[in-house]
């Protein structure tokens, strides 16, 4: 029996968060990736998932937008809400769920259209806007968001596949902000960057954090010490600890959390 | 002594070199901090091949040649009235010597054919000991001199690969000057054909009954080359009818198979689907013949048509559309399975559905590698030939109803060279002519399609 979570007072808070995760499991067929883990995620906050290389952290971060539906031997127990909704329920409409809960991969995933096509295609598929003026709107929203529209704004014809890594990262975040979600997950969005666009992918989720709740899973400490307000350590499919991203960098309270952020194992 | 005896005594020759020239260069005192270039076995081979090879060019030569040295001089021994006519008088005067000769005949038809066979048989004994001795000889000298040479420093390892990659090579070529020899006698045929036929008659001229008459006094001496209604016949089935059935069918057991079965099921299914390739295309050929042309003549029939032909277009596409369904499917397969999974999650996680998905982002994605697929397909497709002799007819129509009887390409040249035909003919050379546009159309078809797959590979990767 792995210890119990530890969690720190601060994170602690009323019902109302806007995605709870209670006692969740995943399995792939026998091997069991995640082992009950419970977490509250908010707006207004980020909250990185640290954790040595194979813990979970990616395997849970899906379990909030069903991506691991998609994996044929990927079986999820335990409840996820949204909104006080569960989103496991049969009567939840993925579709639906998937627009709120945005998602950024690890490497840059742009589809090879358009810049233009990339940003408009969430919005098409959800019937957002119903005239070309409106998807212009949508568009130029979503690359200003994203920190993105004085690079791209004319050249919005030629193909997302074309532009440096960087860039195709914050087309993807823009092409998640696209939808309007409410959440959205990061899953190590940086690792395939370089440093100065590391930095921008970094202010930009800052810039953003007012109106999402986001959660982004990363192996690089400063970096969720940078942009996080909240902080998960996983170990082994287990939630060792979670608190405020200062008390758990600084004061960690679990042994093994201390060993990983000191760098002693990972 | 024939020359097979001779090839053995060099082989053993070859064999001998090699044991000598190891032991020689397991002798070599090499002090053990030195590196040696080459272990004993490469100086063996070394001195192997240097024996075999130049002999065993010499003894193949003379296969490729001797025959025709032999006959010749043969023919000169003979008095001058007992030589046979040249050309093909004097090849079937000689297919009797050599019957005799090597025992399949008990005796030639004409006599002077039997004067021939003592004459033949010393000339050839002769030159065989001549040939087998020089064979030896240069064996012999190779071996020794590589024997003899053998020594620390000489670069056996190199030589020896060096060899082995000469051999290689013209392995692969042989397959290349194969392909060159085909091109070339089917030019040097079609040029035949177009001394007596305007090339742009063929090419443009829409009448094709390639019947000349033999006697001046038949009727319908002249004959008429206009290729057209074949090449249209060829693409109206290959190109259109196969198609329509082929890249629907294909596409869809394609994504059915990458994107919604189970990978149990795609186990099952997909080696099935393949197998379907692995069909004798003359199986399809009765299929379409007895099954499917009778079935479309009497839906035809019923729905009004009471023209239609028991040889149809349509019998003969569909059911090519059929054989081409596997290999279209298998390649958009791959195409569709080289996109990116990380492109489909990146759809799925905007909130689209799988057919929105298909539609938007994988379809478009793989399309480059999809297109190649089927230009691969359709230059398969009009090469075919079995189905089309059965199902297709052999009435050169230039028409778009599909369930008349057309012709196409392939099935006119089977048409033409089988039965007894003159070979100089006009009617037989059009073949030539006509293999020569398929073969021309077909291979620039596969260039440009592997071009195309192999450029979409290359984006992602
Ligand atoms: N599709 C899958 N099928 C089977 N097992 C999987 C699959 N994906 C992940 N796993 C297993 O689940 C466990 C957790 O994987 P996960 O990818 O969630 O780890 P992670 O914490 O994200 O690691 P990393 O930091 O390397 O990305 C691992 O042991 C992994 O082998
Ligand atoms: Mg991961």
């Amino acid at each position: 029996m792995p210890d119990a979570t530890v969690v720190h007072d601060e994170v602690v808070m009323a019902d109302g968060a806007k995605m709870t995760a209670r006692d969740v499991d995943v399995f792939y067929g026998e091997k069991q990736a995640v082992d009950k883990v419970s977490i509250d995620v908010d707006s207004h906050y980020v909250t990185a998932f640290i954790g040595p290389s194979g813990c979970g952290k990616s395997t849970f971060l899906r379990c909030f937008n069903r991506m691991n539906d998609t994996i044929d031997i990927a079986r999820v127990g335990g409840r996820i809400e949204l909104d006080g909704k569960d989103i496991y329920d049969p009567k939840m409409d993925v579709v639906q769920l998937r627009a709120r809960v945005g998602m950024v991969f690890q490497k840059p995933n742009p589809f090879p259209k358009s810049i233009y096509e990339n940003i408009a295609y969430g919005p098409r598929i959800h019937g957002l806007a119903s005239a070309k003026a409106d998807m212009d709107e949508i568009v130029e929203r979503s690359l200003t968001r994203a920190g993105l529209w004085n690079e791209v704004k004319d050249r919005l014809d030629e193909s997302g596949t074309a532009m440096s890594g960087g860039q195709q990262q914050r087309l993807c975040i823009a092409r998640a902000i696209a939808v309007d979600p409410e959440v959205i997950l990061m899953d190590e969005p940086c690792s395939a960057l370089d440093p100065i666009a590391t930095a921008r992918i970094e202010e930009l989720i800052d810039d953003l954090r007012g109106n999402y709740a986001i959660v982004i899973v990363t192996h690089n400490m400063q970096q969720a010490a940078r942009v996080s307000q909240r902080t998960a350590f996983f170990h082994l499919g287990n939630l060792v600890e979670y608190g405020g991203t200062e008390a758990i960098f600084t004061n960690p309270r679990a042994d093994r959390t201390r060993d990983y952020i000191t760098g002693r194992f990972g | 002594m024939s020359l097979g005896a001779f090839a053995l005594v060099l082989l053993a020759l070859a064999t001998l070199s090699y044991v000598a020239a190891r032991a020689r260069a397991r002798a070599f005192k090499v002090d053990s901090h030195h590196h040696v270039h080459s272990r004993p076995s490469y100086h063996g081979l070394r001195a192997g091949l240097t024996a075999l090879v130049p002999a065993g060019l010499l003894i193949l030569a003379w296969g490729i040649v001797g025959d025709g040295v032999v006959a010749e001089q043969t023919l000169s021994q003979l008095p001058e009235a007992s030589r046979p006519a040249p050309g093909l008088d004097k090849q079937a005067f000689l297919n009797e010597v050599r019957g005799v000769v090597s025992g399949e005949l008990p005796a030639a038809f004409r006599p002077a054919a039997n004067e021939a066979v003592p004459i033949y048989r010393s000339t050839q004994q002769s030159w065989t000991l001549l040939i087998g001795g020089l064979a030896v000889l240069l064996a012999l000298i190779g071996g020794g001199y590589a024997w003899l040479r053998t020594a620390p420093d000489v670069r056996a390892r190199t030589q020896v690969e060096m060899f082995a990659t000469v051999v290689l090579a013209l392995a692969s070529l042989i397959a290349i000057l194969t392909t060159l020899g085909i091109v070339l006698s089917l030019l040097y045929e079609s040029l035949e054909f177009f001394s007596r036929v305007n090339p742009l008659e063929f090419i443009f001229g829409t009448q094709w009954s390639p019947q000349t008459a033999i006697r001046a006094d038949q009727v319908g001496s002249s004959g008429a080359f206009g290729a057209v209604p074949l090449f249209w016949g060829t693409i109206f089935i290959g190109a259109i009818i196969a198609m329509l059935v082929a890249i629907p069918l294909g596409l869809m057991a394609a994504i059915y198979l990458t994107q919604y079965a189970r990978s149990s099921t795609r186990k099952i299914l997909k080696p099935l689907l393949e197998i379907l390739a692995g069909v004798p295309t003359v199986v399809y050929g009765y299929f379409a013949a007895l099954t499917v042309a009778p079935a479309v003549r009497d839906l035809a029939i019923s729905v009004g048509i009471e023209s239609a032909s028991s040889e149809s277009a349509l019998a003969a596409g569909s059911v090519m559309g059929i054989m081409i369904i596997p290999f279209i499917s298998s390649m958009a397969d791959d195409a569709l399975s080289s996109v990116p999974g990380a492109m489909r999650d990146g759809s799925f996680a905007l909130g689209a559905t799988s057919s929105e998905t298909i539609k938007r982002v994988l379809v478009p994605a793989a399309l480059p590698g999809i297109v190649g697929g089927v230009l691969l397909a359709i230059s398969r497709a009009i090469g075919e030939t079995m189905i089309v002799v059965m199902a297709a007819g052999q009435a050169a129509n230039l028409t778009a109803n599909p369930l008349e009887s057309v012709t196409t390409v392939t099935a006119q040249i089977v048409q033409l060279l089988t039965g007894d035909q003159e070979f100089d003919s006009a009617k037989t050379l059009s073949a030539f002519a006509l293999g020569l546009v398929l073969f021309i159309v077909t291979l620039m078809l596969n260039i440009y399609a592997l071009t195309v797959v192999k450029r979409y590979r290359e984006a992602y990767e």
